[in-house]
């Protein structure tokens, strides 16, 4: 299978463990990720003024260029939230997607489904399917699903899944082998872009959300946004001491946990750009599973 | 304490709801918008006092307020709301109206060398969006 692919952004430097690990787990299922040959940032936050059409300009722009497809992967929740929003704006909105389309000098009538690389695993490769083709099973790993904001909100454009309670992270960890570690903050926010403004503010988001992942008995969480990565990796350096239960989390994207399974080559995880390196973790799992010392 | 609307000109809540689309006066005050906050705590208003304030015309004070710049569009307030009010457009459309007025809340040389270093591009622009304009 081959799918346009809109990287953002992020995927191609800060996020790049992210692009790298998806791209090859993806091969390994046989899904040929595309990406599109001329792209732009899509504005990151969805601009939610109703009155302006500028910050329109930049997703459709990149949805029209997927146009003959009709369909376009991405990997990043802000991308899959702005594209998608974008999306509903154009095919509800005939005046802004006039001004907009008017402006960028292309035809496009909103016919372009934003898909999430957890959707196409879900709906196009099928859970019990992908189950049969892991190669390197992660049976006992204990793995906190956080969700964040952007997958599932709001729910009625997302279309993504259950916003109070989601389940696809579950079943796609459950697939892989893992024990999935159910917590209460798997849908809260993160801080978000308030780490620009208030790094402190958003760190002490963060810093609730590991502590009462890590009480579960999460030994990493599991995440498909590099800005929740960020926060969520980063703020472990800021939490007030004392708060220990909270430290030494690491924070893999699920692509990743992927890429380990299907058993792609380990140079795609790149866990070396990781405030908190997955890999005296992973290797005291295996050392558990196996009983022998093994490096991860 | 102000129990009932002073201020009768409406030109601040026709400003939001052409902005955002939001309708303040469909709020019935059930708090679970603020309940389910997690920026509440950095807020000097709830997201519910912010939606009373506007109700009752004391726009001044909402702009003036802190909140409106904590708020992380997570929207958890709006997937929570039974009378189908986003508090998160409406903070939008709070800092859209200073923003269009030349309010910056953030000045990019002010904002640590670590985090432009290290924030992920997406953090960075979706932030600037929001504390700079565009």
């Amino acid at each position: 299978m081959r799918i346009p692919y809109f990287p953002g952004c992020t995927l191609h430097s800060k996020a790049r463990n992210f692009d790298a690990s998806a791209r090859a787990a993806a091969l390994a299922l046989d899904i040929v990720m595309e990406e599109l040959p001329e792209w732009t940032c899509c504005g990151a936050a969805f601009p939610m003024a109703a009155d302006s059409a500028m910050g329109l300009v930049a997703p459709t722009r990149i949805l029209a260029s997927a146009k003959e497809a009709g369909k376009l992967l991405t990997l990043c929740s802000f991308c899959y939230n702005t594209l998608k929003r974008t999306n509903r704006v154009l095919t509800t909105d005939a005046e802004r997607r006039r001004k907009v389309t008017t402006f960028i000098e292309e035809e496009y009538e909103g016919t372009v489904r934003t898909v999430h690389l957890l959707e196409v695993l879900r709906d196009e490769v099928g859970f019990e399917a992908l189950a049969k083709r892991v190669t390197k099973r992660l049976d006992g790993l204990k793995l906190a699903p956080y969700y964040g904001c952007l997958l599932l909100r709001p729910a009625d454009e997302m279309e993504f899944d259950d916003p109070e309670r989601p389940s696809i992270l579950e079943n796609f960890l459950e697939s892989l082998g893992c024990q999935v570690v159910d917590f209460p903050h798997k849908t809260e926010c993160c801080g978000s872009f308030v780490a620009v403004s208030s790094p402190e503010t958003a760190a002490a988001c963060s810093a609730r959300i590991l502590e009462t992942a890590t009480k579960c008995g999460a030994e990493m969480l599991v995440v498909s946004c590099p800005l929740c990565q960020y926060n969520l990796d980063r703020a472990q350096r800021a939490v007030p001491v004392g708060r220990t239960r909270a430290r030494q989390v690491p924070v893999v994207y699920f692509t990743q946990l992927l890429a380990l399974a299907l058993g792609c080559d380990e140079a795609c995880l790149h866990f070396d750009v990781h405030a908190v390196d997955p890999r005296p973790r992973l290797s005291a799992w295996l050392d558990r599973k196996s009983g022998a010392t093994v490096t991860a | 304490m102000i129990l009932h609307r002073l201020k009768t000109e409406d030109d601040v809540i026709a400003e939001i709801k052409a902005i955002s689309g939001e309708d303040v006066r469909a709020c019935y005050q059930c708090g679970k918008c603020t309940a389910g906050c997690p920026l509440a705590s950095a807020m000097d208003l709830m997201p519910n006092q912010i939606i009373r304030l506007l109700q009752l015309g004391e726009h001044e004070q909402v702009l003036k307020s802190r909140t409106i710049w904590q708020c992380a569009s997570c929207l958890t307030c709006a997937a929570r709301c039974p009378k189908e009010v986003d508090p998160a457009r409406v903070m939008e459309a709070l800092r859209t109206i200073l923003m269009r007025q030349g309010v910056v809340h953030v000045e990019i040389p002010s904002v640590p060398s670590q985090v432009l270093a290290e924030a992920p591009q997406q953090a960075l622009i979706g932030g600037f969006r929001k504390f700079v304009g565009y």
